[in-house]
């Protein structure tokens, strides 16, 4: 017991949180004491002696789970584990319960963690439907309603879309880059922890007196600083989230820019690291903007601040200022990975190069110019300044033009082409095209002030932001999680499956979130628990395709789980692919590289006689001088 | 490489395409009835949008299906496709064409946006007071009465909303006036609309503001100025004090419209 105790683990960690817990308690009541207040404050929003264990516990949790004892113990004095690298690869399946420092371990720990929360999600936007089926109430009431929607929002934005991306990259860029690991591998392992902590904190708020936090996943003041308890829960979690989030961005920032192989300059780098080059930049610049905006409200509810109280001076309107200068970029930060996945998979099932991959770069880098200077687009009918309005119009309708580039640069890449359509991820990624482009299509007509005043927070806002986040990014995670699964587990999918899941996945979409737009544009505000008689049948027929929606997920899961267990076992390149971390085994090494990859060319050299994008150290030297990168365009 | 390409005909099948989605969609009433002087030009640029939105669709679509057609592999066929990198003028053309239609789309939604905001000389005022779940309205030109879930207007004359909250953000959404508002604590806002048809409408609250949100609605009444006076002369109760006091707090973001030359 006192072994279990003193080694870092669940037993300790589990412990730490315990304590951590009862310090942040016992300190609100101590203070409270001494100032001569009452021990506890019941007060509907303020709760300390709740709030502070909130943030004491989990931090309790991750020093006690071993996440801190090689820093401590350097800063301390003491001596360190030695590098045994027992932290490091998975032999069981226990070890991906464990601190463990390989980025291939904590890739696959981000990956199901997250697919864990967006099966949770996916329960409650069936229990939306349920209750939307019919018009008046049917399972739950207006207030649990509001709960419901709220925490769908936040589980799948903060805890799956934008930390699966990471764990996705987690896995693959490194291999991809040819490095070892991650530049930062503790910290990486931190990042993760910290995740699962914000996925509770948000699920937990359920047990909250007054329910889970219900003011939506915007959280808008004034509302979100009167309500329940819950919404601290949703204050505290997302500065878990995003803490993990910074943390891996900086660690992308530095793996890319200081640890690609020899001769792999930047116009060599395959789009996916282009698109984690591009989306970490905007996770370091626009993330704290989140977080300070719920530090604020969290402030304006238990220590009594006025950022947003009107009352004592504060301004309703500057929330929606700081919390959409994070939360625009935002849904770059959920898109722009899903890009680099759909370059990735588009050129290898095609045999193509990518069609202008410099501009598909560049576009990228415009994309994160322009998404800093768009976020207004959310607040035409909010009352902020009437001028602002035109000058945030022009720069939202301008970053169509990036879109649209990477858009046909793929119908391009698929042009006089060899394509493959037996992968899953190809069909994802083709559906992938046609349905990002409704989400685009109606993101423009979003960005007309004229049509947004009459839309904006109706259902067409719910149909738009499911067709780019759910026919979009959802589409490229399926796309990138079919893909490279062979590469993390070792073994082959079923594509018979896989297909069904595709096609199931398409019809699903289609059926839930077109019909959408319409009852949106004819008068449904979204966020309701109740509406109008006249939009019934087309609410039983959404409900009725998200149910078929959810169903089809179900697949998706066996499959992975019965594959990952019993599938046929994969060669180290089943799709014939080009980069790097198809040249080493399925799965690949402990630490990636036996001997150091060399970048001798540009990475979608498709069907370029003798082209290579990178070769072992150990081989021939008949590649000694490469051709030029980049072939001539045509 | 393009010369290898049905470029004609795939145009041709873009348009048609366009043609084809371009009925169906227009001529259906997406929004719902029309009841202001804005509705009309909102939703003429709608449709205008759905012609272009269904160009650019279209031509997805068929560029799309056109190489899954012609360049899918043969089952057994390992060999790559041709190493083209790209092509210079292509990447120019779809990199401006479609900056000329935004910003063609970004002029157009500007100009509509002017004259729905455009001022008028005889604008009548009317305060709309939002509270955890009612409507209540003002009429200082009618000597300050108040009228509770009911809202009567005159046909045919512009009216400015302005907006009050007593306590969370709430929206004014009428969806036959094609207008909507938040109603912020602390701010004034204002809305602008000409009603021209009579009848009774439903005013929506749009931004989620508690358990009592869905059901946060009132009614409107567009009706002829000669019945409007008598419907408010008719009311009893005068905007309570608290709420006047309220309003004298507010500070007024944009007390003049976009449309008047401010932007």
């Amino acid at each position: 017991m006192v072994a279990a105790i003193k080694q870092p683990g669940w037993i300790r960690g589990a412990l730490g949180a315990l304590l951590g817990a009862a310090f942040g308690f016992a300190l609100v009541v101590a203070l409270r004491k001494a100032s001569g207040l009452p021990a506890f404050q019941s007060e509907q929003t303020g709760y300390p002696q709740v709030v502070v264990p909130l943030v004491t516990g989990p931090l309790g949790f991750l020093l006690g789970f071993g996440c801190f004892d090689y820093w401590l113990r350097w800063a301390a004095g003491m001596p360190t584990i030695p590098e045994d690298h027992s932290q490091h690869g998975a032999k069981s399946w226990r070890d991906y319960f464990r601190f463990n420092t390989d980025h291939k371990v904590i890739g696959i720990q981000y990956i199901c963690t997250t697919f864990f929360f967006f099966f949770v999600g996916g329960l409650m936007a069936m229990l939306i439907r349920a209750e939307l089926a019919r018009p008046g109430t049917q399972i739950v009431d207006a207030a649990t309603f509001n709960s419901l929607f709220s925490t769908h929002a936040v589980l799948m934005i903060f805890v799956f879309v934008i930390p699966v991306f990471a764990g996705i990259a987690n896995y693959v860029l490194p291999l991809m880059i040819g490095a070892p690991d991650m530049a930062f591998p503790r910290l990486n392992a931190l990042s993760f922890w910290m995740l699962p902590l914000a996925g509770l904190l948000f699920i937990g708020s359920f047990l909250a007196p007054g329910g889970a936090f219900d003011a939506g996943w915007t959280g808008y003041a004034p509302l979100s600083t009167g309500a329940p308890l819950g919404q601290s829960f949703f204050n505290l979690g997302v500065q878990f989230a995003g803490a993990s989030s910074i943390a891996t961005a900086l660690n992308f920032l530095v793996t890319i820019i200081t640890m690609r192989a020899p001769g792999m300059t930047f116009w060599r780098m395959p789009l996916l690291v282009w698109a984690n080059l591009s989306t970490s930049l905007l996770v370091v610049a626009a993330t704290p903007f989140i977080a300070g905006a719920q530090f604020m409200v969290l402030f304006d509810r238990a220590l009594h601040t006025n950022f947003f109280q009107f009352a004592g001076g504060g301004d309703v309107v500057s929330y929606q200022h700081i919390f959409w200068f994070y939360s625009h970029p935002a849904v770059y930060i959920m898109m722009l990975p899903g890009f680099g996945i759909i370059s990735e998979v588009i050129s290898t099932h095609a045999r193509k190069p990518i069609f202008g991959y410099r501009l598909m770069a560049l576009a990228l880098i415009g994309i994160v110019v322009l998404s800093y200077s768009v976020w207004a687009h959310h607040m035409f009918v909010a009352g902020m300044f009437s001028w602002l309005r035109v000058p945030m119009m022009i720069t939202t309708l301008l970053i169509a033009v990036p879109t649209g580039i990477k858009i046909f640069s793929w119908l391009g890449t698929l042009y006089f082409g060899k394509i493959h359509t037996y992968s899953t991820a190809m069909l994802f990624a083709l559906a992938f095209i046609v349905t990002f482009t409704i989400g685009g299509i109606s993101g423009v007509m979003l960005g007309m002030v004229p049509i947004d005043i009459h839309v904006s927070d109706t259902y067409f806002i719910v149909a738009h932001i499911h067709f780019v986040l759910f026919g979009g990014s959802v589409f490229t995670i399926f796309a990138g999680i079919y893909h490279w699964f062979p590469k993390m587990t070792g073994r082959m999918y079923d594509e018979r499956l896989g297909r069904i899941h595709f096609w199931g996945t398409v019809i699903g979409t289609w059926g839930t979130f077109i019909p959408m737009h319409w009852i949106g544009m004819d008068g449904m505000p979204r966020r309701v628990a109740d509406y109008a008689s006249q939009f019934g049948d087309w609410n039983l027929l959404i409900s009725c395709c998200a149910f078929f929606l959810g169903a089809c997920q179900l697949v998706f899961l066996y499959n992975m789980v019965v594959s990952w267990r019993f599938g046929p076992k994969a060669e180290a390149n089943p799709w014939r692919a080009k980069s790097i971390e198809w040249l080493v085994s399925s799965p690949p090494p402990i630490f990636n590289f036996d001997e150091i990859p060399r970048v001798v060319g540009g990475p979608y050299e498709f069907g370029v006689p003798g082209a290579r994008h990178a070769i072992m150290a150990g081989e021939g030297a008949e590649v000694e001088a490469p051709e030029p990168a980049t072939a001539v365009s045509t | 490489m393009m010369g290898r390409l049905p470029i004609a005909k795939m145009f041709a099948a873009t348009l048609a395409m366009t043609a084809a989605i371009s009925a169906v969609m227009v001529s259906i009433d997406w929004d719902g009835q029309q009841a202001s002087t804005a509705a009309p030009k909102v939703d003429d640029l709608l449709n205008v949008m759905i012609v272009l939105s269904s160009f650019v669709f279209s031509l997805v679509v068929v560029m799309l299906f056109y190489a899954l057609w012609k360049f899918r592999a043969k089952p057994g066929d390992e060999s790559d496709g041709e190493p083209i990198h790209g092509n210079t003028r292509l990447e120019v053309a779809w990199t401006l064409i479609p900056t000329i239609i935004v910003l063609f789309g970004a002029g157009y939604s500007w100009a509509v946006l002017n004259e729905i905001e455009e001022p008028a000389d005889n604008a009548m005022i009317v305060d709309v007071f939002s509270q955890q779940y009612a409507w209540s309205f003002g009429y200082p030109e009618n000597g300050g009465r108040w009228s509770q879930g009911e809202l009567h207007v005159p046909i045919n004359r512009q009216i400015q909303f302005k907006m009050h909250s007593q306590d969370v953000i709430h929206s004014f959404w009428v969806p036959e006036w094609r207008i909507k508002k938040d109603n912020v604590p602390g701010i004034t806002t204002t809305a602008i609309v000409t009603p021209d048809r009579l009848g009774t409408f439903q005013l929506i609250c749009t931004e989620l503001c508690g358990f009592g949100h869905a059901s946060m609605r009132a009614t409107v009444v567009v009706e002829k100025p000669a019945d409007f006076l008598k419907w408010v002369d008719g009311l009893k109760e005068h905007v309570p004090q608290s709420y006047k006091e309220s309003i004298l707090q507010d500070t007024e973001t944009n007390p003049i419209p976009v449309g008047a030359g401010g932007a």
